[in-house]
C-alpha cells in the first residue's frame, strides 16, 4: 500500500524549512535594497508586524473562514460518500454519473461562485456551498477510484468463501479504498479554505476573503499579505490534521511505506 | 466413495473451449496433483469446483452430493497469498470465520491454536508486509484451512517462491497434511513437487484441456529428501515427462 501523495510532513521539516527561510530572507533584503513602496510589496517583517497589530480582527475573520470551510468540507465528505457508495453498488449509476462528475469539473468555480452568491445571499451558506463544491470532486473521485481498485482475485477468494456483497465491501473494498480516499481528503481539505475565501471575496460580511478585499481597496497590502499568511497556515493545518488521522487510522502503512524506510 | 468427484466438466469462454469433459476424483485425505501446459484451463477447473464459475456441462460431486456452481463448500488458495495488507496475520486468517458470522474475538480464539501447526507462532500480530514469502504462503494456507478443512484447492501455492524456500515448504506441507487430514487438489508446474507430494497425478492436455493420463504414485510414505533420488521417483519422472 503505497502513498501516492506525499504527506508533506517530511517535506516541511529539515531542509524544507531552510528553503522557506531563505526565500523570506531574499524577499526582506530585496524590498529593503530596492526601496519598493510598501503598498506595492511589503517586506515580510512589515507583514508580521501588521499581523500582530490587527491580530484580534484577523482572528475574528479566521474563525468565520474556518467555520465555512469545515462545514463545507464535512458536507462534501457526506455527499461524496453517499454518491460513491451508490455508484459502487449500482454500476448503471456509475456509468451515468461519472461523465457528469468529470464535466462538472471543467466549469471554473470562479464563474459559478457569483451565481451562488446571487442565489443564496451574503451569509455563510453560499461560502459553505462553494467550499463544498471544490471539495466534492477530489473526495468523490478518489473514493470511487479506491473502491474500484479492489483486487479481482481477492474479490473472488472472498466470494468463494460465501461472503455477501456487504461483507466484501467491509472486508475488502472499504479498507482498500482508504489510502486513495485520504489522498483526496488531503487535497480537499486545503481546497476547502480556498473555496471559502473565494466566496468571501465575492461578497461577504466577514471572513478572511472579505478582510483581504477591504485591505486591498485601502491599499493596506501588508494586511492582505497577513491574511495570505493566515490562509496558508490554515491550509497547512487542515492538511496536517488529515495526515495525522491517516497515519493513525492506517497503522499498517508504517511497515510497507517507502516514506518510512 | 470419493470425497470429491469431477465428472465430465466442460467449459468455455465465449468461443474459446477451455475444458473438454474433464473427469477426476480424489479419495478422502488424498493429495491429487494436476499438471498441464500453461493456459490449458487448470485454474478454470478450480474456479468451477469452488463454484465461482458455472461449467457448460458436467457435475461436481462432493461426498456424493451435487455441488456444481455452489459457492462456499471448498477452500481455495491461489499462487498469490492474497493477504490483506491492512489486517494482521491473525485477522487475515480469521476472515473466513468472520464471514461465517463469528465475532472477531471468537474467531481469533478459534484460529490461535493452529499457528504453531502452521509454523506461524509469534507472528499473529504482524502485518503481511513484515513476513517472508514462505510465511505468507503458510498464512494463506492456514486461512484456507480455517475456511474448510476437509477439501482444499491449492493453485500453485509455491509457484512464486525461490527454490530453497519451495523445497522447505514442500517438506513442511508433507508433515502438515498428516496432521490436518484434508483432501487436497494441487495444481503445479513442478513435476518433482507433484511426485513428491501426490497420491495421484493428472496430466492435462493443451487447451481445451482433457485428461491425458493419470498416475498413481505408489511411493511409500513417509517421504523425505531421499525420495527425490529414489529409482521409483525417477521412473515416474521419466514417464510424466513423456506426456508433457
Ligand atoms: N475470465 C476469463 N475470460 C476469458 N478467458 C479466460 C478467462 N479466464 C481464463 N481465460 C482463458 O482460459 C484459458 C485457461 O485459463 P486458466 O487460467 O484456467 O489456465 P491455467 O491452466 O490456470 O494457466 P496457468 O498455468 O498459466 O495458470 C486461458 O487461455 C485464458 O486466457
Ligand atoms: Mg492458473
Amino acid at each position: 500500500m503505497r502513498r501516492w501523495i506525499n504527506t508533506g510532513k517530511d517535506r516541511m521539516s529539515g531542509s524544507g524549512a531552510w528553503g522557506i527561510l531563505a526565500l523570506i530572507a531574499v524577499w526582506e533584503i530585496g524590498v529593503k535594497v530596492s526601496g519598493i513602496k510598501p503598498y506595492i510589496l511589503p517586506a515580510p517583517s512589515r507583514v508580521l508586524i501588521s499581523l500582530f497589530q490587527s491580530f484580534p480582527l484577523v482572528m475574528k475573520h479566521t474563525r468565520v473562514t474556518l467555520y465555512e470551510s469545515l462545514v463545507g468540507f464535512m458536507a462534501a465528505v457526506v455527499f461524496s460518500f453517499v454518491l460513491a457508495l451508490a455508484m459502487d453498488s449500482m454500476p448503471v449509476l456509475k456509468r451515468a454519473m461519472y461523465p457528469i462528475l468529470i464535466i462538472s469539473q471543467t466549469i471554473p468555480i470562479i464563474t459559478v461562485a457569483p451565481l451562488i452568491i446571487i442565489w443564496f445571499g451574503y451569509d455563510l451558506l453560499p461560502k459553505v456551498i462553494i467550499a463544498a463544491l471544490v471539495c466534492f470532486f477530489p473526495i468523490a473521485v478518489s473514493f470511487i477510484g479506491g473502491l474500484e481498485a479492489a483486487d479481482r482475485e481477492m474479490y473472488d477468494l472472498l466470494r468463494s468463501m460465501g461472503a455477501s456483497k456487504f461483507q466484501i465491501f467491509r472486508i475488502l473494498k472499504l479498507p482498500g479504498a482508504m489510502p486513495s480516499l485520504f489522498s483526496g481528503l488531503k487535497i480537499a481539505a486545503a481546497y476547502s479554505i480556498m473555496g471559502a475565501v473565494i466566496g468571501e471575496w465575492l461578497g461577504a460580511k466577514a471572513g478572511l476573503g472579505e478582510f483581504m478585499r477591504r485591505s486591498m481597496h485601502s491599499f493596506a497590502v501588508d494586511k492582505t499579505f497577513a491574511a495570505i499568511l493566515v490562509i496558508t497556515l490554515l491550509s497547512l493545518g487542515v492538511f496536517r490534521v488529515i495526515t495525522f488521522l491517516e497515519d493513525n487510522l492506517m497503522p499498517w502503512t508504517r511497515f510497507s511505506n517507502i516514506k518510512n524506510e | 466413495m470419493n470425497k470429491i468427484e469431477v465428472f465430465e466438466v466442460s467449459s468455455s469462454f465465449e468461443d474459446l473451449p477451455v475444458l473438454d469433459r474433464v473427469s477426476l476424483s480424489a479419495a478422502e485425505n488424498r493429495l491429487v496433483s494436476i499438471i498441464g501446459p500453461s493456459g490449458c484451463g487448470k485454474s478454470t477447473l478450480f474456479n468451477i469446483i469452488s463454484g465461482l464459475v458455472k461449467p457448460d456441462g458436467g457435475t461436481i460431486y462432493i461426498d456424493g452430493e451435487d455441488y456444481t456452481g455452489k459457492l462456499g463448500r471448498v477452500s481455495y488458495m491461489h499462487q498469490k497469498d492474497l493477504l490483506l495488507p491492512w489486517r494482521t496475520i491473525i485477522d487475515n486468517v480469521c476472515i473466513p470465520l468472520v464471514i461465517q458470522g463469528k465475532s472477531i474475538r471468537d474467531a481469533r480464539q478459534k484460529a490461535a491454536p493452529y499457528f504453531s501447526v502452521f509454523g506461524l507462532d509469534g507472528f499473529q500480530d504482524k502485518y503481511p508486509s513484515q513476513l517472508s514469502g514462505g510465511m505468507r504462503q503458510r498464512a494463506a494456507l492456514l486461512r484456507a484451512y480455517m475456511f474448510k478443512s476437509d477439501i482444499m484447492l491449492l493453485d500453485e501455492p509455491f509457484g512464486g517462491l525461490d527454490a530453497i524456500t519451495k523445497r522447505k515448504m514442500q517438506e513442511w506441507l508433507m508433515g502438515v497434511i498428516r496432521a490436518i487430514r484434508s483432501t487436497i487438489l494441487f495444481i503445479t508446474h513442478d513435476i518433482d513437487e507433484a511426485i513428491f507430494l501426490s497420491d495421484s497425478i493428472y496430466i492435462l492436455s493443451d487447451r481445451p484441456a482433457r485428461v491425458r493420463r493419470v498416475f498413481e504414485v505408489d511411493i511409500e510414505r513417509p517421504r523425505d529428501n531421499a525420495t527425490f533420488t529414489s529409482p521409483k521417483f525417477n521412473h515416474f519422472k521419466k514417464e510424466i515427462l513423456e506426456y508433457l
